[in-house]
């Protein structure tokens, strides 16, 4: 029973925090309930128990990317945008898309009830979410893509650093 | 009641409707990055869960890759902005229509 009243409270939160991100002025304020919003959802991980990717979601998104977000919005000293009082119709549109896409994916979760897998044990799951397992199928059967990730990072930064200097070259 | 496999995915799904709705509704560049970050994290539950529901540890693999793209297209979203507040001085998107004429 404390499992899913854990997951309740993860998922509220979860939400919540992205909610707060869509409506919150100051975009400050926004990072910052987006920070919740991850945090939750490496609760919401260790509720799977995938301990390895809930650390490395704490460490790389809460941590590392969020931390470049906050430094980008403070550096460039933002303000709150006006407000528009003019009614604009793509808000219209996009409000149609964006709940059709919600009722599209719900109907999919909810027609395919009977094709998802059998749910594994508890062992099987907890010693499949850990470093050990995944190392060995990072380091192993993946190598070649784990390389390529490395490459893909190096070129961003170089990216980064070309796009942000002073001189366009 | 057991913690099923689709209150996974049903969060999944709403999260990434709530990233949808900020990237489409707010004119804020950097508000509609973050709500780019919170539609890769609605695809990582999905393929964590599905991943621990089969017992294969690949979908976890994939999400390391997802975060490590994410983390790409942060620094060079971010880096997008800057040079493109450098020029304008604003980050609303609706300023932003050098190729539109």
């Amino acid at each position: 029973m404390a499992a899913q009243i854990l997951f309740f409270v993860l998922a509220t939160v979860a939400i919540f925090g992205a909610f707060g991100m869509l409506v919150s002025r100051n975009p400050v304020n926004s990072a910052l309930w987006l920070i919740l919003n991850l945090f939750c959802v490496a609760g919401i991980y260790l509720t799977l128990n995938a301990t390895f990717i809930a650390v490395i979601q704490v460490l790389v998104y809460a941590g590392a990317i969020m931390v470049l977000f906050l430094f980008v919005i403070m550096l460039l000293n933002l303000a709150a945008l006006p407000d528009v009082r003019r009614f604009e119709w793509r808000k219209g549109i996009a409000y149609i898309l964006s709940m059709g896409l919600l009722s599209m994916l719900s109907f999919v979760v909810t027609s395919s009830l009977d094709l998802l897998p059998e749910p594994q044990s508890l062992q099987v799951s907890a010693a499949n979410g850990t470093a050990n397992t995944l190392a060995k199928s990072l380091f192993v059967e993946f190598a070649l893509p784990f390389e390529m990730i490395g490459i893909l990072l190096l070129a961003a930064t170089v990216g980064a650093v070309m796009l942000s200097k002073r001189k366009p070259v | 009641m057991d913690i099923t496999l689709n209150w996974y995915l049903y969060l999944s799904a709403i999260l990434f409707t709530m990233g949808v709705i900020g990237f489409l509704f707010r004119r804020d560049v950097i508000v509609m990055l973050m709500s780019i970050e919170l539609m890769l994290n609605a695809v990582n539950i999905t393929l964590v869960a599905l991943s621990q529901a089969m017992g294969n540890p690949s979908g976890q693999i994939l999400v390391f890759f997802v975060m490590a793209v994410a983390a790409a297209e942060a620094a060079i979203g971010l880096a997008l902005v800057i040079a493109a507040f450098r020029g304008k001085l604003t980050i609303d998107v609706t300023e932003f229509n050098l190729f539109k004429y």
